[in-house]
């Protein structure tokens, strides 16, 4: 077993959101993540691919303390958040997710479940909270189904609300992990196009999709994983036009035949 | 429910044609079936009441029986004082629910924590309701209304009426606790985790997110458990309290007649008889809303 650099220095100011080093994940005795390394800029998004069971899933639910990493060290802007020390509650605020399923809160209203964030972690006041919860549901064009319940909605609109419920606290980075791909063929639009607006309004944004399409249109870099190690990154055109390994051509040649 | 009421009003809808001589010939037949099924449950329960009744009115002890049970002029005389027992139980009761509520819902939190940091806790909990929950109420109404005051750990007299909200709290807060667990288990992981994501402490998606779905998963349990309280509530009288079940008793003793004792039966029935028609509501409306694939 050869010994690491005991740790990276945080990235000064200026420098990436998201810096992973060498990230170590086990389940029993499948090493899942072999040593993946990866940064994201200020204003940048990233799309992971990689086949079913590559690690994607499990890459972002290491950036959300969700899974504990076995060993490596994760930066969000300056702070180490791989340090058993930090504040997990604190961290997760900072970072909005949305899942593959869409998870709202089914006891609450769509308002609330946008504002909840708002409300309860940053403990701004309710009238507040719900002047800024209407304006991201008009921004989506969900304005007038802000008093009903999410299992009154499409799919597609309950994903745009849980993207919505993500980005209402402002976060620093936001993690998308299939968010599409529960949505029958013809909702997916009206989600990739609200995340492109997001991208146009200057978040930063890692996110594993299958959608080819969206990845070549709207992200700035591509990451392939395979063998739970980054096999092949560059910007988007690059990887996904002209890869140079032949295990991601092979990749994007399954998908996209 | 049956479908063929709604069928009334169709007709009348704009835009839909005629309705055809076949359909207005099977709705008449299902009105038909419908007044023959009413009819003839209506005809066996009168029969039921009827043999009932003359059972009753022709064995031979019935005019006894009568005297002593259903004495309209001791039935009168017992109601003042029973109902003034009764509101010793409602008082009782108000302030064991809030006990059971507070309890119950700590005593599932501790158990649904998890992690081998919070075993003491979780065996505690666990020891707890597997204690109450086997113990029969009325050994526990014993032990705490003779056992607290024997240890002589306060000064004075604790009244009766107080040991009895303590023995409810602990008996019953083992049940809610036990309801309680089961809805937490079944509301689904994911909702922990997107609460948790949006950076909310483990307590605070406790209170804002499982909780108040499992509490809507339980709710006709929860209510089930509310009716027998309203029951078991009247056995504080075994300690002395002078509740309705006690003052019953203490009219009986003094006219030998039992009619007390239906009059403070009928006040408990009357008390939980709303209880008892909203949880089955409650239970119907769950049901419903299950099989329209609803969330909550
Ligand atoms: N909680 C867990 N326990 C054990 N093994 C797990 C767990 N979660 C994931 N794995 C395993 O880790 C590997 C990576 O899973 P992951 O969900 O990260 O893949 P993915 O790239 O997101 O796949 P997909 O494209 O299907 O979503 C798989 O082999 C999976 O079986
Ligand atoms: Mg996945």
């Amino acid at each position: 077993m050869t010994t690491r650099e005991p740790s990276v220095a945080a990235p000064g100011p200026g420098g990436p959101v998201l810096r992973l080093r060498d990230i170590v994940k086990v389940y029993g005795t499948n090493p899942v993540l072999r040593g993946v390394s990866l940064d994201v800029s200020q204003h940048e998004v990233v799309v992971l691919i990689g086949a079913s069971g590559s690690g994607k899933s499990t890459l972002l639910k290491t950036v959300n303390l969700l899974e504990r990493i076995d060993d490596g060290q994760i930066f969000l802007s300056d702070t180490d958040i791989s340090d058993p020390t930090i504040d997990v509650d604190a961290t997760r605020a900072r970072i909005g997710v949305v899942f593959q399923h869409f998870n709202l809160f089914p006891h609450l209203s769509v308002l609330d479940n946008v504002t909840l964030g708002l409300r309860k972690v940053k403990g701004v006041r309710k009238d507040v909270a719900d002047e800024r919860g209407r304006t991201l549901l008009a921004r989506i064009g969900l304005d007038d189904k802000a008093g009903a319940f999410p299992d009154r909605l499409s799919g597609g609109q309950q994903q745009r609300v849980a993207i919505a419920r993500a980005v209402a606290t402002d976060p620093e980075l936001l993690l998308l992990d299939e968010i599409t791909s529960a949505l029958d063929p013809h909702l997916i639009g009206e989600v990739l196009d609200l995340v492109g607006e997001l991208k146009d309004a200057g978040s930063t944004i890692l996110m594993a999709t299958h959608e080819i399409g969206f990845a070549r249109r709207c992200a700035d870099r591509v990451i392939f994983l395979k063998d739970g190690l980054v096999h092949e990154e560059g910007p988007a055109a690059q990887v996904l036009e002209d890869p140079q390994e032949p295990a991601t051509r092979e990749f994007l040649h399954r998908v996209l035949h | 429910m049956s479908t063929s009421g709604d069928q009334q009003g169709v007709a009348d809808l704009p835009g839909l044609p005629p309705t055809s001589r076949l359909e207005l010939n099977r709705r008449a037949f299902r009105q038909r079936q419908t007044v023959r099924s009413l009819l003839i449950s209506l005809g066996s329960t009168a029969i039921f009441a009827v043999v009932i009744a003359l059972v009753l009115v022709n064995s031979p002890g019935w005019r006894v029986t009568q005297d002593t049970f259903f004495n309209p002029e001791y039935f009168v005389a017992a109601i003042p004082a029973v109902w003034e027992g009764l509101l010793l139980n409602i008082r009782v009761l108000a302030f064991a629910v809030v006990g059971v509520a507070v309890v119950g819902v700590l005593l599932a939190s501790l158990r649904s924590l998890r992690g081998p940091v919070f075993f003491p806790l979780r065996f505690l909990a666990a020891a707890y309701t597997d204690l109450f929950r086997g113990m029969p109420f009325l050994i526990v109404l014993y032990l705490i209304g003779f056992g607290i005051p024997a240890l002589g750990l306060f000064q004075g007299i604790i009244p009766v009426a107080v040991l009895g909200t303590i023995a409810l709290v602990l008996t019953y807060s083992s049940y809610v606790a036990e309801v309680l667990r089961a809805g937490i288990e079944a509301v689904h992981p994911s909702q922990r985790l997107a609460a948790r994501s949006l950076g909310l402490s483990h307590y605070k998606s406790l209170r804002i997110v499982v909780l108040p779905q499992a509490i809507r998963k339980v709710t006709p349990a929860l209510m089930n458990d509310f009716v027998s309280m309203q029951k078991d509530v009247g056995l504080i009288s075994v300690l002395g309290a002078v509740d309705a079940v006690r003052a019953a008793q203490i009219k009986v003793a003094i006219s030998y007649n039992y009619t007390a004792y239906v009059v403070a039966g009928l006040m408990f029935v009357a008390f939980s008889w709303p209880f008892i028609r909203l949880t089955d509501w409650l239970t119907a409306r769950q049901q419903a809303r299950e099989q329209l694939g609803g969330m909550v």
